[in-house]
């Protein structure tokens, strides 16, 4: 369980807070959709709940423990929980797709010996076994995604975090991940998405957050992109 | 084990995309090695021949002959009782002198002749011409003055002389040039630091890519700076080796087929001393260049 009690946070103090009293909870097993316009504070929020950065005020809560109060050192461990996809992918260049996935259990010390296995499972959720060997170069984007979300899943993770993974995508192309999502969240995977793409949420009819100055404008359980954007 | 191995992988990867720059690290931490630890050989050596001249070093009681200077021996040439006289003197300070050497005008015409051997200068010198002294050797070099109070002022003492004197100006001289080599070794070190710091960073950010996705999926710190370090570690060993093998062309050509045959009047750095400055050249590089990488890579990649 995730739970923002009322978070703000201030990069600058002269400017306006990136983010102003959030105080929401996303559930085990939910799918949430973090809607607003650019520079609604969605990045921020998703930033802070990855710990790479800090709240000013106010507690974030994940499994009823206080992320600010982690040691750096058990920061590692706990990325280790949340899985996380891209509008750019981030995928390497020099690595084929196969190796791209295992790499996310590799450099966390993975045994050799499931790593295979894992990475096989993988690709075969996203639906990419037959592209195993191709390099990044030589899929579409939207099959960069797919490894994307199979490197941030490989290693089964309760959350999954996704910041605009179809920003870079077309409609049709977009209703591939967003089906993908929507299978991976309903394995129990906790999946939180900020996304400008109204005709994807409109579609899921799942929980919309909708942030705007960095605050909770709307909150809706089954709900649409909405009329303020 | 994996870990290492994957890491080795990473340190592969990243010696051999940059190169050039893995060379130019190697290169500069190699010369900047070698000077730093002929800097210690200079400083090793200086000390050597403190010990070696310092434990020579003996106060010259020049006694009137025929040639002295008449102010000082208006008596003229020094007579047997005097001699005698001066050398109970002498022996009677126990605890300051150690040894008590006589030296004729034919030992000092032997010497002299040693010294200046193909000297035209040998041919204006007569045996009569040189003083017989007393040489003096003391328990400690400083207590000079005592010696020169006891014996000064003897009838036949044309004059005390302290050699430690003249040698002060030959260490002071060698004590800067031990300033200025150790000056340049610390330089030189501050260069490789800067160097590897610089490398890092440039390796650091050309790994933005690989290190950023590690961070993401959850590597410990460790296994995100390893790599870097263990380059950093990697560089500095060949650097280092190549310093370490550099001194110790210097000690075979230089100290031992060069200078030793040419400057027989003193003593030059042993094996022993060489080797433990290559261990101590070898070690400096790899911890510096660690500690560097170490440092660069914490600041660039904050989690």
């Amino acid at each position: 369980m995730i739970q923002f009690e009322h978070v703000s946070k201030l990069y600058n103090t002269e400017d306006a807070p990136a983010l102003d009293d959030i105080d929401l909870t996303i559930d085990d097993g939910e799918f949430a959709f973090l809607v607003g316009p650019s520079g609604s504070g969605k990045s921020t929020f998703l930033r802070l709940l990855l710990r790479e950065d800090k709240s000013t005020i106010g507690r974030i809560m994940v499994n009823d423990k206080d992320i600010a109060k982690m040691r750096r050192w058990r920061v590692p461990k706990y990325r280790r929980k949340m899985g996380s996809v891209f509008q750019d992918f981030r995928l390497l260049p020099e690595k084929n797709v196969t190796q791209n996935v295992a790499f996310a259990l590799d450099v966390i010390g993975a045994p050799k010996s499931k790593v295979g296995p894992a990475v096989a499972e993988a690709l075969e959720l996203v639906g990419l076994t037959d592209l195993a060997d191709r390099r990044p170069t030589q899929l579409s984007g939207g099959e960069q995604q797919r490894v994307a979300i199979a490197r941030a899943f490989v290693n089964k993770p309760p959350v999954l975090i996704a910041d605009e993974p179809t920003g870079n995508l077309d409609p049709t192309t977009s209703l591939g991940i967003m089906r993908l999502l929507d299978r991976i969240n309903r394995t129990g995977t906790t999946v939180i998405m900020a996304t400008h793409d109204a005709a994807i949420v409109d579609q899921m009819r799942k929980r919309v957050v909708e942030l705007v100055g960095g605050q909770v404008v709307r909150d809706e359980a089954r709900g649409v992109y909405g009329f303020s954007g | 084990m994996r870990r290492l191995s994957l890491a080795f992988r990473e340190v592969g990867h990243g010696f051999f995309r940059n190169f050039t720059m893995t060379v130019a690290v190697i290169l500069t931490i190699a010369v900047s090695l070698t000077l730093f630890g002929t800097g210690l050989m200079v400083r090793s050596q200086v000390d050597t021949m403190k010990d070696y001249w310092y434990d020579r070093v003996e106060v010259s009681v020049f006694l009137c002959g025929a040639a002295s200077d008449p102010a000082a021996c208006p008596e003229g040439a020094v007579t047997d009782a005097q001699r005698q006289a001066i050398n109970a003197q002498l022996v009677s300070l126990a605890g300051v002198v150690e040894d008590v050497f006589y030296e004729s005008q034919q030992d000092a015409y032997a010497r002299f002749q040693e010294q200046f051997k193909n000297s035209p200068i040998l041919e204006n010198v007569t045996p009569e011409s040189l003083p017989e002294s007393y040489r003096v050797k003391l328990v400690n070099p400083e207590d000079f003055a005592i010696v020169a109070a006891a014996v000064g002022g003897s009838p036949g003492v044309e004059q005390v002389q302290d050699q430690r004197k003249l040698l002060e100006k030959f260490f002071k001289l060698l004590g800067g040039l031990q300033a200025v080599s150790l000056g340049i070794a610390i330089a030189m070190l501050l260069v490789t630091v800067l160097l590897v710091v610089n490398t890092m960073r440039v390796a650091a950010y050309s790994r933005r890519r690989e290190t950023g996705i590690m961070k993401l999926v959850g590597a410990s710190n460790f296994h995100i700076q390893l790599p870097f370090v263990m380059e950093a570690a990697i560089g500095a060993s060949i650097g280092g080796a190549i310093a370490a093998g550099a001194i110790a062309v210097e000690k075979v050509y230089l100290i031992d087929q060069v200078l030793e045959p040419s400057f027989r009047f003193t003593a030059f750095i042993g094996w022993d001393e060489v080797i433990q400055i290559m261990v101590i050249v070898f070690l400096t590089g790899i911890v510096l260049s660690c500690a560097s990488a170490l440092l660069t890579v914490r600041r660039y990649m904050r989690v």
